[in-house]
């Protein structure tokens, strides 16, 4: 039977690893109806937002300031005015919660079952908690995604609660589209290292903000030699993504309880590869360079880093589209998104020292199971921020050669 | 079994200020209750047509053993269980007003900008 991308594919098709909770036939039902609930208010519905700034709101602002809107936030405010974005972004809101609600439900009544489950991966050494690393002010200040307890709430002291909730439910907000481990990311980065650098091996990788590892195991099952050091601050995220990894037969990744903004663990140049995806949107003003400037430390000379995130808001890009794009930051909590999509990342990353020259930009499209799952397609950009293809921020570390030749 | 209750924390409140989109907070709760239930109805159906395939595929089914079933206590428990959830998700965003009237949160706008500069 032939793929239709008009409608996700079926819960049941979502890859069951060793850790993944059990699902009901309601369980399923109710995630069905959610990914469909959210492709409809973004593909079908979405366009309303449109119609409404030029129809209404863009009109009434003007008339109110004899002006066009000079950035997003002005047009925010027009717009959250508007009946029809209202009601819109209501609906766009309940269908966030009511995903929080149909994977805690699923993963807690099973929960002392799924913490013991992960009990038998979890006392490995390629686990390492540090219970002195704090949860930052830019992860604890709302929950992340309206996720309650955000990555690393606990229902009960050790358990995976966060971590299986995060992981069971991402099929419903990308309808599918992140693939059957929801690691479409992550095996795009895998991909595209191969095109870029055929027969490259890289020894050492380091994944930054990994969550549950769902884009750092596909980079240790494709560069099998390789050790892939995956770091998060949330423990209960850590504790399911190392055992889901381990399930899954990959040990060649270890998940650690770490800040990225305090990498002193490892020595300068430690690392062929620093990388997050993601990421960049959920840390803070002060957090983000401190984090890639201690990632360009740890990079060795001639390694790459790679930063996955959606488009950055340009002066090229349409304000309309920055504003719709903004949507999560103020309606899903995710207060650092619009700051952060407004930041020059590069001029960042050759702050740190990763010099321009080896800079370079792709675009990224999830790698998924074609038969069954939904390739981003470039149209998809109605999906504001959503879509499943994203802008990868890279640099090549000048070797030592080259950044000497640079210096004088 | 842990001691904590599964289906109120399923429905719990996530931190941070909920945006208002209706100038009556009814409408945000009725709303979120229509959706709730459009979704109840959409596992109801899927159910319905799983069961109606397992019988096209040679099941059978007497309407008179629906009539005369009698649950057994851990059967009638499930049910009630489940009949519980259903309550709990449809009056989610009420039971999320209430917990919000217990505490003060800042706007998310506040914390984005506070984010901004830590």
């Amino acid at each position: 039977m032939t793929r239709r991308d008009d409608i996700p594919p079926d819960y049941r098709e979502v890859k069951r690893h060793g850790m993944f909770p059990d699902v009901t036939h309601d369980d399923a039902a109710r995630f069905n109806f959610l990914a469909n609930l959210n492709k409809h208010l973004a593909l079908t519905l979405g366009a309303g937002n449109g119609l409404a700034w030029r129809q209404r709101a863009l009109p009434g602002f003007v008339a109110e300031h004899g002006r066009e809107p000079r950035d997003r936030f002005e047009i925010r405010n027009a717009m959250n005015r508007d009946p029809w974005h209202r009601f819109w972004s209501a609906c766009k809101r309940n269908s966030m919660e009511m995903r929080q609600q149909a994977g805690r439900a699923m993963v807690l009544r099973q929960l002392d079952e799924l913490s013991g489950r992960a009990g038998q991966w979890n006392a490995r050494p390629t686990l390492q908690l540090n219970p002195s690393v704090q949860v930052p002010r830019y992860q604890a200040a709302v929950d992340i995604h309206c996720m309650p307890g955000s990555y690393h709430g606990e229902v009960f002291e050790g358990d995976v609660s966060a971590g299986a909730n995060y992981d069971c439910g991402i099929f419903a907000t990308t309808g599918g589209g992140l693939g059957g481990l929801s690691d479409g990311g992550g095996q795009a980065l895998v991909a595209w290292a191969r095109r870029e650098r055929p027969g490259w091996a890289p020894k050492r990788i380091l994944d930054v903000g990994c969550t549950i590892g769902h884009n750092a195991v596909p980079l240790a099952a494709g560069f099998p030699e390789s050790e892939v050091i995956a770091i998060d601050t949330a423990a209960p995220s850590l504790r399911y993504g190392h055992a889901r990894a381990q399930s899954m037969g990959v040990g060649n990744i270890s998940f650690v309880q770490m800040n990225g903004e305090d990498l002193s663990a490892f020595p300068d140049g430690h690392f062929d590869w620093v990388q997050s995806t993601m990421f960049l949107h959920e840390l803070s003003g002060k957090a983000l360079p401190a984090v890639i400037a201690e990632m360009a430390r740890v990079l060795k000379p001639g390694g790459l880093m790679l930063h996955l995130e959606q488009a950055a808001y340009t002066d090229a890009m349409p304000l309309f589209e920055q504003f719709m794009r903004d949507w999560d930051a103020f309606n899903n909590n995710e207060p650092f998104w619009s700051a952060m999509h407004a930041l020059d990342v590069p001029a960042i990353m050759a702050g740190a020292g990763m010099a321009r020259s080896g800079h370079f930009k792709a675009k990224v499209r999830a790698v998924v199971d074609a038969e069954i799952f939904p390739q981003a397609a470039d149209g998809d950009g109605e999906d504001f921020g959503r879509a499943a293809i994203w802008d990868a921020y890279g640099a090549w570390k000048p070797a030592a050669a080259d950044a000497l030749e640079a210096a004088q | 079994m842990s001691d904590f209750d599964a289906v109120a924390l399923a429905g719990k409140k996530a931190k941070g200020k909920r945006p208002a989109y209706f100038d009556d907070p009814a409408v945000d709760r009725l709303l979120g209750m229509v959706l709730a239930l459009a979704g109840e109805v959409a596992v109801l159906q899927e159910r319905n047509d799983t069961v109606e395939r397992l019988l096209d595929a040679g099941g059978v089914l007497r309407r008179e053993d629906i009539e005369t079933f009698r649950p057994d206590r851990d059967t009638a428990y499930a049910r009630g269980l489940a009949s519980r959830e259903f309550v709990a998700r449809i009056f989610r965003g009420v039971q999320q007003d209430m917990e919000s009237l217990a505490a003060q949160e800042p706007n998310v706008e506040d914390v984005s900008r506070e984010l901004r500069e830590i």
